[in-house]
């Protein structure tokens, strides 16, 4: 990772009270452009990957070849949610959202919206029940059931440029806090507000600190945990690429509230963009005087360091993070002592999300009271999903707490595209249960998951239709939980191990009737037996999906029989005799010659040959449908 | 004086000393907790999970290994909860388990084999599992010990010893998951490795994994002080058929408290060997001549030699220890100052070094001492 190089504009300049961050940020607003012409190109992850880096390449060679270098602001921004229609372009100030935008569009937007403010219909959000076509991004109904709290400068600022952050209130937080409030006031505000840990156990962060802030010791660290690692999880990724400074104002905060000098933050080297995000940033704010000795004149001093890990899924324990940061293998250790007595290198250690920390610096710019008020009794604030899966709206989504999983998925995700059923949702990655359709309505709060058998986690929300098999879903993340056990006590490393093969043995019709009832002792016995919260919740989806879903357990082992034609032992190809019409298209197409026929002979499948790729079914034009995939049934012909 | 605090094992009133672990307050008033990981010379660990007990008021079931007692505690060490989740971690452990028990050297002092005669096991769903049988090579490498990765459990209990009895850091858990093993750094075999061959892994491991390469049985055992240096360690020595088969270190000793280096638990093959010298050799130019012929004889019928013996011509003959005293002091008698240099042995005790290091400085007058430091 090349090192950011330093800023020449602020070199001179440092921000080392409350009142030169106001003066500071004056000055900011006071150079903007007069027009105010800015086109923002989301730049997060998700819309790189389609290409948002061509596009702003062009913006920028094409405003230069029309003279519009000095009249329209060309920025990148963080991620803005919906990334399923990357790239996104905003065209402000008129907050024009267009979707689907290549680099052939680019000269198309620059001659119609910034020179004539026409807008470009064909790149606009359309509904596709009405055929109504959204302007601006309030009016989407993606974002309409969202409140985004967190994820408020996300996509909005340029995540390496300071002023933005500052221009939006960035750092009046950490101002407010370290010239008016004492580290009493601050923990007893962040227990107010009722935030509970984003990690996924929902710990309350201000009793954590608390515990940290009366521990006894000189010497205490903050570590903020971005090793993310559920797979189609990206709210931390998200947050930490497209809003960096609202992460470290969090840990400014934190470490004046407990008494801390030094923060890390531990993310994984997986997420390049978010580290040279990070980095960027800590120079910038050490750049400004807003990082180092004597923050904003206080006498507290906090410095930020970045620790990359390895990628191991179950470094984002707290315990296996500390003895990762410290040198060691990623294993956890039990608890008591607990982190924040006894952490990293023996002292004292917060070890907070990273959404945790943003809410933290959320709660004290606008009062612990405005959060409070945000949620439902026991779980405030809101809560980002990364929403995958078969869903129409792939993306980020931040709901208050207490949305109920239908108005995720329906009203902010947009349902099940391709007209098919919902079948289940999981939540809280591969650590998560399998929520069945009678529960949809179930409010999401930490509690209300773990009783339906599930977790908050860390806020992976995976839908499946019905062309999904549970029994293979359990399957696969049983075989991402089998690798990633650190393998440290008996029942995670072996126990995972024995319930992925038996599940393995189901999937392949090889499963016996007792196999349920084995599952369910094994799952039941890695639960209550493993060290960590790792092996506490990796049976989740065995067990949830036992719980709701018995009968496609039954259906395999009794009837050979995959409802969702998923499980390649169980299903078969088969040419129906009078549909076929011999047009030697699939026979053609078969990769392993398993087709017999000729022209003018009906085909027919080799079932000992055929591997069960589907490539016949695919081939097979829709006017005759001649291939059917069955399972469980005996084929007549 | 510890303080006792009172707490509940099974409905039965016990005490202990503050500080204690559940696991060893429930051993000293007789209750039984089964456990693999868990050895009393090193720290605990928790992995094996078999310890697991009930606490009131506790949300989950915690290791007693790892459990401090704490003042009115109530524990419950077996329960149907408990029974059923010790049979699933036996069965699981099994199922990863080279169980080969006859041919095991370990048979009979295996801790595995015990537990499986304490635990239930469900044999239909243990046959459910799939027996892995992994096929790492077993590292032979080590001359005195060998290590069969397929046998091992995984306890840490060797890891354990080698960095906090043995200080040698020489192994470690590598990889993840499925995949954890011991193993020594950039895995060498033990032999390439900085392991001391202390064997201190070796006395405690729980399983057949880590076995010494001679296997036999002794008859009867000998208490005794090593001679390999001065530090004097305490030990058994095992003796079979007259000879010296094994060598264990004596707990009660204050000196080691049961741990042995790699001369004092292996080096004892000298002690029957044909060719070891038991006696002083002086090279002398004299009237013995004659009685050469007579050490031939003694050497060729592999007896041990007993009494001194003079180097005569490449040959040695048999004198008294007295007439060797004499000897040498005859001989000494004719070198004075820087003449004269000594070499004095590890075997012997500090005392005898000691004294043996003033004759040299005040009677021969030289600072020519050393010391051959190790054998």
């Amino acid at each position: 990772m090349k090192k950011p190089a330093p800023r020449e504009s602020s070199k001179s300049f440092k921000i080392d009270s409350p009142e030169s961050l106001q003066l500071f940020k004056k000055s900011i607003v006071a150079g903007e452009s007069a027009t105010g012409k800015e086109v923002v190109i989301c730049c997060g992850s998700g819309c790189m990957s389609s290409g948002s880096e061509h596009v702003r390449e062009a913006f920028v060679s094409e405003s230069k070849q029309q003279g519009l270098e000095d009249e329209v602001t060309i920025k990148r921004s963080g991620c803005r949610g919906l990334c399923v229609r990357g790239p996104i372009v905003v065209v402000d100030p008129d907050d024009i959202f267009y979707q689907y935008v290549t680099k052939e569009d680019v000269p198309e937007i620059i001659s119609e919206t910034l020179l004539e403010n026409r807008v470009v219909e064909k790149l606009l959000d359309e509904d596709p029940a009405t055929g109504k076509k959204y302007l601006h991004e309030d009016d989407i109904p993606f974002y309409k059931k969202q409140k985004r709290v967190v994820l408020k400068n996300c996509g909005r600022i340029d995540p390496t440029s300071i002023e933005d952050y500052i221009k939006v209130d960035g750092f009046q937080a950490v101002a407010k806090v370290v010239s008016r409030m004492t580290p009493e006031e601050v923990i007893e505000d962040i227990k107010l507000s009722g935030l509970r840990g984003r990690g996924g156990a929902g710990f309350p962060t201000g009793i954590k600190w608390e515990t940290a802030g009366n521990a006894p010791g000189e010497e205490k660290y903050i570590i903020c945990n971005g090793d993310e690692g559920d797979p189609g999880a990206f709210m931390d990724r998200s947050v930490m690429e497209g809003d960096p400074f609202s992460v470290l104002e969090g840990m400014m905060i934190a470490g004046y509230a407990v008494g801390a000098s030094r923060g890390i933050i531990y993310v994984r080297a997986e997420y390049p963009l978010a580290v040279h995000h990070l980095s960027t940033a800590i120079a910038q704010c050490a750049d400004l005087g807003l990082l180092g000795r004597d923050v904003m004149g206080s006498g507290f001093d906090f410095e930020i360091k970045i620790v990359k890990g390895a990628g191991a899924f179950v470094c984002g324990e707290e315990t296996a993070l500390i003895a990762s940061v410290e040198g060691r293998s990623g294993q956890p250790r039990p608890k008591p002592p607990f982190p924040a007595i006894q952490g990293l290198w023996g002292k004292p250690t917060i070890i907070n999300n990273v959404e945790t920390l943003v809410n933290v610096s959320r709660i004290m710019l606008n009062g612990a009271e405005w959060y409070s008020k945000i949620g439902t009794e026991t779980n405030k604030g809101t809560k980002i999903f990364s929403l995958v899966g078969t869903v129409r709206n792939v993306g980020l989504v931040e709901v208050e707490m207490g949305t109920t999983l239908r108005e995720i998925i329906y009203d902010v995700g947009g349902g099940i595209p391709g007209g098919k059923r919902f079948k289940a949702v999981q939540t809280g990655g591969p650590s998560g249960g399998c929520i069945p359709e009678e529960l949809l309505d179930l409010p999401v709060e930490y509690e209300t998951l773990a009783n339906v058998g599930s977790i908050m986690g860390s806020g992976g929300m995976l839908v499946m239709d019905e062309s999904t098999c549970i029994v293979n879903i359990a399957r696969y993340f049983l075989d991402f939980a089998q690798h990633e056990s650190c393998g440290q006590c008996v029942p995670c490393r072996l126990g995972t191990k024995q319930m992925f093969k038996i599940l393995k043995d189901i999937t392949k019709g090889e499963g016996n009737p007792q196999d349920i009832n084995t599952l369910f002792y094994l799952a039941e016995a890695v639960k209550a037996g493993s060290i960590c919260g790792l092996g506490m919740t990796v049976p989740n989806p065995v067990l949830s999906t036992i719980k709701y879903f018995r009968d496609e357990y039954r259906e395999h082992i009794h009837e050979k029989r995959c409802r969702a034609l998923v499980c390649r032992s169980l299903i078969s190809y088969h040419i129906k005799e009078y549909k076929c019409k011999a047009c030697l298209k699939c026979l053609q197409a078969c990769p392993v010659d398993a087709i017999i026929g000729a022209k003018w002979q009906v085909h027919e499948i080799d079932q000992t040959k055929c591997v069960k790729c589907g490539t016949c079914m695919e081939v097979c034009p829709s006017r005759f449908s001649a291939v059917e995939c069955v399972s469980g049934q005996v084929i007549e012909d | 004086m510890t303080k006792h605090v009172p707490l509940t094992i099974n409905g039965v009133e016990v005490r202990a000393p503050e500080g204690t672990t559940i696991l060893t307050a429930a051993q000293d008033a007789g209750i039984y907790i089964p456990t693999l990981c868990h050895c009393p010379d090193v720290s605990s660990q928790g992995v094996c999970r078999l310890c697991l007990v009930k606490i009131e008021k506790r949300r989950r079931l915690e290791p007693s290994c790892r459990t401090l007692v704490e003042e009115g505690m109530v524990v419950v060490t077996d329960d149907a909860e408990i029974e059923q989740l010790r049979q699933v971690i036996l069965e699981l452990i099994l199922s990863d388990h080279d169980f080969n028990c006859l041919l095991c050297p370990k048979s009979g002092n295996c801790r595995l084999q015990e537990l499986v005669t304490h635990i239930d096991y469900n044999e239909r769903r243990f046959n459910r599992f799939e027996h892995v049988a992994k096929e790492l090579p077993i590292d032979t490498s080590n001359p005195f010990f060998n290590f069969n990765p397929n046998k091992c459990i995984h306890c840490t209990i060797c890891v354990r010893t080698c960095n906090e009895i043995s200080g040698t850091h020489a192994i470690d858990m590598a990889h993840r998951g499925y995949d954890l093993k011991v193993s020594t750094f950039a895995n060498k075999p033990l032999k390439e490795s900085v392991c001391v061959s202390c064997g201190e892994c070796v006395e405690r491991c729980p399983v057949g994994a880590l076995t010494p390469k001679k296997v036999e049985h002794p008859t009867r055992e000998v208490k005794t002080t090593c001679t390999h240096c001065g530090v004097g360690c305490g030990l058994y020595l095992g003796i079979r058929g007259g000879a010296i088969i094994r060598a264990r270190g004596d707990r009660e000793n204050p000196v080691n408290q049961g741990n042995l280096c790699v001369r004092g638990r292996y080096g004892h093959e000298f002690v029957d060997c044909h060719e070891r010298l038991s006696f002083p050799l002086v090279r002398a130019y004299d009237e013995y001549a004659q009685a050469s012929s007579i050490v031939d004889e003694v050497t060729e019928k592999g007896k041990p030699v007993t009494a001194p013996l003079v180097k005569r011509e490449g040959k040695f003959v048999e004198i008294t220890w007295d007439q060797a005293i004499k000897y040498v002091a005859s001989t000494l008698s004719h070198y004075k100052g820087d003449q004269f240099s000594a070499i004095s042995s590890a075997k012997c005790t500090n005392e005898e070094n000691y004294l043996f290091q003033k004759f040299v400085r005040v009677v021969m007058g030289t600072n020519n001492i050393d010391h051959c430091a190790r054998l």
